[in-house]
Parts: C-alpha cells; sequence; structure tokens
C-alpha cells in the first residue's frame, strides 16, 4: 500500500497502480468525461492504461461540465 | 467619463473602494462585454454586470423562455415565458440600470458568425451548456485574442477558468468534445438552481477584476466547487504545448461546428 493525492485528498492504495484502474477505483462512470492530470501533466486519452500512479503522485480528476444555456 | 451624481451615487459602493475607485468605475462603464447564453449562468452574470454598470452588454441566445428555466435563470420573471431570452434579459437589464447599452442577439453561435460577433467586445462570458459551442468559443476567442471567461455547471458542481491571450486555454485542459452521446446536460442530468448563481457570480466577478485590472485573474487555474460538502478547489493547469488551437502547432485553423448532443440519447441516464 502507499498513498497517493487524488483530487487533493490523500488515497491510499495498492501502488503502482495503473491510471484506468485508478479511474475505476475511484467510481468514475464516464472516462470519457474526464480529463486527468498527474503530476501537473496532461494525460492523453489513449495512455490511461498505460500510465503507471507510483507513491506520492498528485492525480487530478477534472470533469467536463456543460450547464447556462443553449446556444 | 464624468459621472453624474445620480451615477456617483449608484456606483458609490465600488468608488469607495480603494482598488476601483472613480477611474476603476470609468473602465468598467467603458467595458464592452458579450455574454453568450442568457441562461443559468448568463442571467447572474448579466444581472451583475449590469448592476455594476458595464457601458455595454452583448447578449447571444436562440431561445425563448420556458418554465423549467425559472428555477435557475433569474433573469426571467414568470410573464416571461415564451419570449425571447435576449429580450427578456435585455428588459431587466435596463429596469436595473438604464445607463447599460443592451445589444441582443436572437441567434444561435456557429463558426461563421462568432469572429464577427465577439470582434466588438473586450471580454466574452461562456454561459452556454454543451461542448461544441463551449469549444467554439474557446477557438474563437483564441484565435482573436479576446479574453474569456469558461463556466460549467452540473448537479451539485461547478467549474470556471478565466483564458487570456497566452494563458492555458479551455481546449489545453479539455482538448477535444467528449462524444456527443455521453454528454449529460443540465436538462438531462439535473442542476441545483443555486449553483448557476454561484459560478456566474464568480464569472461576473472576474469580467469586474479584467475591467479594472484589480487582483489575480483565474487564469491557469481550474476552480471548481461541490456544494455537497462545498469544498472549493484551485487546480493549476498549464498552457498545453500540443494544445491543437494554441499550442506550437496549432492543427485548428478553421473555426468548427462540432455536431450537437441530442437530448433524446442519454435522457434515461
Amino acid at each position: 500500500m502507499g498513498s497517493i493525492l487524488v483530487n487533493g485528498k490523500t488515497q491510499e492504495v495498492e501502488l503502482p497502480i495503473s491510471l484506468i484502474d485508478l479511474i475505476k477505483k475511484n467510481n468514475v462512470e464516464q472516462p470519457e468525461m474526464v480529463s486527468i492530470q498527474v503530476n501537473g501533466e496532461f494525460v492523453d486519452r489513449n495512455n490511461f492504461d498505460s500510465t503507471q500512479i507510483n507513491a506520492n503522485d498528485e492525480v487530478d480528476f477534472l470533469y467536463f461540465m456543460g450547464g447556462g444555456s443553449r446556444c | 467619463m464624468d459621472f453624474n451624481e445620480d451615477q456617483i451615487q449608484r456606483y458609490s459602493r465600488h468608488i469607495l473602494l480603494q482598488d476601483v475607485g472613480v477611474e476603476g468605475q470609468e473602465k468598467i462603464s467603458n467595458g464592452k462585454v458579450l455574454i453568450i447564453g442568457a441562461g443559468g449562468l448568463g442571467a447572474p452574470v448579466a444581472l451583475y454586470l449590469a448592476a455594476a454598470g458595464v457601458g455595454t452588454i452583448g447578449i447571444i441566445d436562440g431561445d425563448v423562455v420556458d418554465l423549467s428555466n425559472l428555477q435557475r435563470q433569474v433573469i426571467h420573471f414568470t410573464p416571461d415565458v415564451n419570449k425571447s431570452k435576449v429580450q427578456s434579459a435585455k428588459e431587466k437589464i435596463n429596469l436595473l440600470n438604464p445607463d447599460v447599452n443592451v445589444i441582443t442577439y436572437y441567434d444561435l453561435l456557429t463558426a461563421s458568425n462568432a469572429l464577427e460577433i465577439i470582434k466588438d467586445y473586450d471580454f466574452i462570458v461562456d454561459g452556454t451548456d454543451n461542448f461544441p459551442v463551449k469549444f467554439l468559443i474557446n477557438d474563437a476567442c483564441v484565435k482573436a485574442g479576446k479574453p474569456f471567461s469558461h463556466g460549467g455547471i452540473l448537479r451539485f458542481d461547478g467549474q470556471t477558468i478565466t483564458v487570456l491571450p497566452g494563458s492555458a486555454c479551455y481546449r489545453c485542459v479539455f482538448h477535444a468534445p467528449p462524444p456527443a452521446n455521453a454528454v449529460p446536460t443540465c436538462s438531462q442530468a439535473g442542476v441545483l438552481g443555486a449553483i448557476a448563481g454561484m459560478l456566474g457570480t464568480i464569472q461576473a466577478a472576474e469580467v469586474l477584476k479584467y475591467l479594472t485590472g484589480v487582483g489575480d485573474l483565474l487564469t491557469n487555474r481550474l476552480l471548481t466547487f461541490n456544494a455537497k460538502t462545498m469544498d472549493f478547489r484551485t487546480i493549476k493547469v498549464k498552457h498545453n504545448s500540443k494544445c491543437q488551437v494554441c499550442g506550437d502547432h496549432p492543427t485548428i485553423t478553421e473555426l468548427i461546428d462540432y455536431e450537437q448532443a441530442t437530448c433524446e440519447i442519454k435522457s434515461n441516464h
């Protein structure tokens, strides 16, 4: 086990973990609706499964949000 | 610009602010701001900018007021149902502040009219609900060198970032619209009405900061909040050298009308 930061909060996970498994673990229902930064760098969507998350990494899930008015 | 006595009284709480003063209020009064979408976000933005005395407010929206809008789109009132949103918004703005010159566009923003419409404005506010237009606004503003505020809300969440020429743009962060059939919008997923006010007033504050030059704008930082926990976060984001519109080798040279999501597709989600 090791700790990482996910959206600013500490999570204890088995490390290393692939980004795609971290997405599943965090119950992200629609991975296509999230943009992900690891340690401040955006990860290409095609590399979600090949990206490994290590101890003390900072992961940010940034969700697509619409809202407002149809225009 | 010389303010008359009524205007000095009207704007006295701005003028009292050391960072704003008469000079800052003059900048606000000379400001020209375009609000894209007169809905949940555009409503509070328009009301606060009108109250602040922004000289020219442009509003573009191709919709009419629907009864289901009134839960959050606070610029529209019950008798406005079936009236065009831009006309309804214009009437309220001028009731609140007759000083404001309101320019309305009863239309949708498209790749063919976007650059022509935004060129007359100092700052653009994205108050739209869909990703094709959010990316269109981003790309048009980046190309035209116009600053803008992105805003998004969904359920109990909100996010916003301010984009200036050279700072991280919306496409740097989100790359491309999500698949049209994956997208929940407010009309399908719902939204707590007051969230629109929380996010819209942040966008309005960014506009006033930009016009007056006060403080640090929300550039290279995505602000997100969740109203269930009332946790606010700002996440640092960087200009992306591979960005398709503002990176080192931009591949997007023409504005794009992406396919719109249709309400039916995800309505059972």
